[in-house]
């Protein structure tokens, strides 16, 4: 298992927490919260190692889209790229809802 | 078959299988009543996975929820059977536990709470073997403790199925409910392939799988209170009647010489047809029928 950290900038606040996704093969858990800051922070643990350009290329990708003030954590079975940014989506359709 | 399976009927129904586990857990409450305890944002997760490389999950793959169910005091525990296969550890085993020893003691204090168990699990979750295992003993336990006093009710939906300690569990309880689609069990069939051979017993052979441990064999053999088809609002309604019917008369676990008399009749020198395996609803001790209108007549 690794664990990954990633920071970005952020303009706009949160209201509301989301979750979503299981920690199941080939899926994962996007626990999304609402932060304090003009910040974005997120920590990523995967079971699969050796992924860490991937991991911020998805992230940068996101971020370059969302400007919440938030903390993300990922807690990933080995999802694919694409799955992974479905589920960043799905929270924060969640969180604004 | 692909009459029964394009049939408008079966196209509209609500799939119970097809929600996960925290929407599953949301449906059976009265509207809107029931709420999360020791949700994923109270991050009471597994502190064994991790030392051995395995990725946890924010809930422990356990989800509680309490609120009202038929307008009585009820708390719903749901397994993940998508996260360690649903597999028990010291936290999820400890939620469990837990939630069944609060609802007792809400039930002695004069405010009976019912249990609804949402069983997806292959039992004990092998990274925490002897917390797992321990967690057993306390849930059936608390179960055994709780049943005196308001309906435990295990419900066995998915093709995850229940294992393991987790089927003995669902076998102290006050009432099972099973779809065809659900597997109950003790030693589940890859476990018993992986240990004897294919010969003896193939695990991918889904018709001889079924036709053993699957909810309808279960339900003729007596050893299922319910069978009920993959469909959320039959669902609801199933878990609201139990509730309503209250603590069974006699509990099935403590039916022991109706067992043992069924056992002994059996002549282990001969291969059974699992379709053998059945007995009338007339040879239980309390026939589903006449308790259904028991509880119709209230």
């Amino acid at each position: 298992m690794e664990q990954i950290e990633l920071n970005y900038s952020a303009k706009r606040k949160i209201s509301k927490n989301a979750h979503v996704g299981v920690v199941g093969s080939g899926d994962l858990e996007v626990l999304l919260e609402p932060k304090d800051a003009d910040t974005a922070s997120v920590r990523i643990r995967t079971s699969v190692d050796g992924f860490k350009d991937n991991w911020k290329a998805v992230l940068d990708r996101f971020f370059s889209q969302y400007d919440g003030a938030v903390h993300i954590e990922i807690n990933d079975a080995g999802a694919t790229p694409g799955a992974v940014y479905l589920r960043l989506q799905q929270a924060v359709e969640a969180s604004e809802s | 078959m692909s009459s029964l399976i394009f049939s408008p009927e079966y196209l509209q129904r609500r799939s119970f299988i097809e929600l996960n586990a925290r929407d599953r857990a949301k449906a059976l409450f009265d509207s809107e009543t029931g709420r999360e305890l020791a949700g994923p944002f109270d991050r009471i997760e597994s502190p064994w996975l991790a030392m051995q490389g395995v990725t946890p999950q924010a809930d422990d793959g356990c989800i509680v929820m309490r609120g009202r169910i038929g307008g009585q005091h009820a708390v719903v525990i749901a397994f993940n059977g998508s996260f360690q296969g649903g597999g028990i550890g010291e936290v999820s085993g400890a939620k469990l536990s837990a939630a069944l020893d609060l609802a007792c003691r809400d039930s002695e204090n004069g405010k009976p709470t019912s249990a609804v168990l949402l069983l997806e699990t292959g039992g004990v979750r092998l990274q925490e073997a002897n917390l797992g295992l321990a967690a057993v003993a306390e849930i059936i336990s608390s179960i055994v403790a709780l049943r005196r006093y308001a309906p435990v009710i295990s419900v066995i939906a998915g093709p995850v199925g229940c294992f393991g300690g987790m089927s003995l569990a669902a076998g102290v309880s006050s009432y099972i409910v099973m779809t065809p689609e659900g597997r109950l069990g003790l030693n589940g069939p890859e476990v018993i392939e992986e240990e004897s051979g294919v010969e003896e017993f193939d695990a991918s052979n889904r018709a001889l799988i079924w036709s053993i441990y699957g909810g309808q064999q279960r339900y003729n053999q007596g050893l299922v209170d319910v069978l009920v088809d993959d469909d959320t609002d039959q669902m609801i309604k199933t878990v609201r009647d139990l509730i309503t019917k209250g603590v069974p008369p006699i509990n099935r676990s403590e039916q022991v010489d109706l067992y043992r008399s069924r056992i002994a009749a059996l002549d282990p020198s001969t291969q059974w047809a699992p379709g053998k395996l059945s007995w009338s609803a007339a040879s239980l001790a309390r026939p589903i029928g006449r308790n259904q209108e028991a509880a119709t007549d209230k």
